[in-house]
């Protein structure tokens, strides 16, 4: 059962490493989908599989949110834009990756350091969260485009849940959904935002647009 | 342990590792639809280099004719410290995983420096590009190594490998799957196969070890390729260690099995040079930097 959990975890570093590491803004959506519908499972397999109402319908709205209509969202306004690729991120791609690992090495040993009142369910649970928290910021500072950014601040999201998961085993599904709800909003316009973005200066470098109001 | 048996892994190795090669070759060639070369075609080759005239360079020094040697004694060296199967290793003392990663450090560089005695530019970039991915691929091998020691608690490679059983899968798998890729694509870099460096081209700009050896030839260049299959072996020994977690007790079982898992990893590799292209070479820096991090992930996640 633990083994499941573990190899989700597994899996999030792995996509976390490839968000780093990646030029391309279509891959990288494909896979920030891929790590929500495994986050989806989450719940699922962390109580066990009991089969509840409550949880079962707390599954299916995390996986067609983050797995489904983010991605539809984001890939609709990708068509909308005339770049495809990250092209010249602040930080490059190979940096990344090592900056990856030793964040990730911070992490193993900052969750160490943290007292638990009861022995959560897996052991990678809280690390693999604050790696996956900071890979999140960590693309949402180093990248340039506005749509890597999204993508950063729902990888972000994602580690949040994860630890929120880890922690409580049920959360009131009404905070849960008003985060949620919160989210796709925000994603909703950040999409909308950025097409406006494009069509309006014909490129979404953000670091250009603080040059406007001069 | 009785003596002999202590020998014949390394022996094993030696009549065994340039029909990887032939394996390799011929499933590239079913792939493409040809009937390809013989399977013995490796040892045909080095057999007829071996009997050939060497032509010297009058700009050369001792050090040009030392490196293929060297090469092969450093092979024979690490062949003593591998063990593979149910076969321990020859010479086994605590520790001796650094040693094995060094020596292959040990060859590198005098490959390297006999291909700069040479005084041609031409294979100063071959040794300047397999200097830098080398210094890629290192940590990731060393690094996987140390996860697999983590993951069993011994730092011997015959203790390391005896101990990786079907239990240790199901209790670590994760991380020994995690090491078992880093490893392989140390394997494919290392013997200069497919996704970092192509060892049928002969262009200038797409090849890095072909490079470095274009001055040596006859019994040098035999003793070459024989070592660069006795490398593809001892490096194709960590994988199936890894893989291949069979240890009934009967020698010949364990070993034969290995032997097994050795010819199929020499199909894989075969089925991945024909079904991928060669990476950039820009890129490839990113492929090994990708190994070491899933080596780094295996060694902290045990």
């Amino acid at each position: 059962m633990n083994n499941t959990a573990d190899i989700i975890m597994i899996f999030l570093v792995l996509t976390n490493m490839m968000l780093l590491g990646l030029s391309r803004l279509g891959a990288c959506i494909r896979i920030v989908a891929l790590q929500g519908i495994a986050l989806g499972f989450l719940p699922l397999i962390l109580n066990h599989w009991d089969i509840e109402v409550h949880l079962v319908l707390f599954s299916i709205v995390i996986i067609s949110l983050k797995g489904i209509a983010f991605p539809w969202m984001l890939n609709r306004t990708l068509r909308e834009l005339a770049t495809q690729r990250e092209i010249e991120p602040f930080i490059g791609y190979g940096i990344s990756i090592i900056a990856g690992t030793i964040a990730l090495v911070m992490c193993m040993w900052l969750s160490s350091r943290l007292p638990f009142p009861e022995p959560l369910m897996s052991p990678l649970i809280v690390p693999v969260a604050f790696f996956t928290i900071m890979s999140g910021l960590f693309l949402i500072i180093s990248r340039k485009k506005a749509l890597t950014q999204v993508l950063g601040y729902l990888v972000l999201e994602n580690g949040i849940y994860a630890f929120g998961v880890a922690l409580v085993g049920k959360q009131p599904m009404l905070v849960e959904l008003g985060i949620l709800l919160d989210i796709f909003v925000a994603v909703f316009v950040m999409g909308i935002a950025i097409f406006h973005i494009n069509r309006e200066f014909d490129h979404i470098d953000t670091d250009q647009l603080s040059r406007l109001r001069s | 342990m009785m003596t002999p048996l202590k020998f014949f892994n390394p022996v094993l190795g030696l009549v065994i590792a340039p029909f990887l090669l032939g394996i390799i070759n011929r499933t590239k060639a079913v792939f493409a639809g040809r009937t390809g070369q013989p399977l013995f075609q490796p040892y045909y080759d080095i057999w007829k280099l071996l009997r050939k005239g060497a032509v010297y360079s009058r700009m050369t020094s001792w050090v040009f004719r030392a490196g293929p040697v060297l090469g092969l004694a450093v092979a024979l060296t690490a062949m003593l410290l591998m063990p593979f199967g149910g076969l321990p290793a020859a010479i086994s003392f605590k520790g001796d995983l650094i040693l094995f990663v060094y020596l292959f450090g040990l060859w590198r560089f005098f490959t390297v420096i006999s291909a700069m005695d040479t005084g041609s530019s031409f294979e100063g970039m071959g040794a300047s590009r397999e200097v830098t991915f080398s210094a890629f691929s290192e940590p990731a091998l060393l690094i996987g190594l140390a996860a697999i020691a983590k993951c069993t608690g011994y730092i011997s490679l015959t203790q390391m490998f005896s101990s990786v059983v079907p239990e240790l899968w199901l209790r670590s798998g994760p991380a020994l799957v995690l090491a078992g890729v880093a490893l392989l694509i140390v394997f494919l870099a290392e013997n200069c196969r497919i996704p970092v460096d192509d060892p049928n081209t002969h262009l200038e700009l797409t090849m890095i070890h072909e490079v470095m050896v274009l001055d040596h030839g006859g019994p040098d260049f035999g003793l070459i390729l024989y070592s660069a299959a006795l490398k593809m072996w001892l490096l194709g020994q960590i994988l199936i260690g890894i893989v291949v977690p069979i240890h009934s007790g009967n020698i010949w079982l364990d070993t034969s099995a290995a032997i097994v898992g050795m010819l199929l990893l020499a199909v894989v590799v075969g089925i991945i040079e024909s079904s991928m292209a060669r990476l950039r070479l820009l890129h490839v820096p990113q492929l090994l930097i990708g190994a070491t991090t899933l080596s780094v992930l295996a060694l902290v996640l045990r």
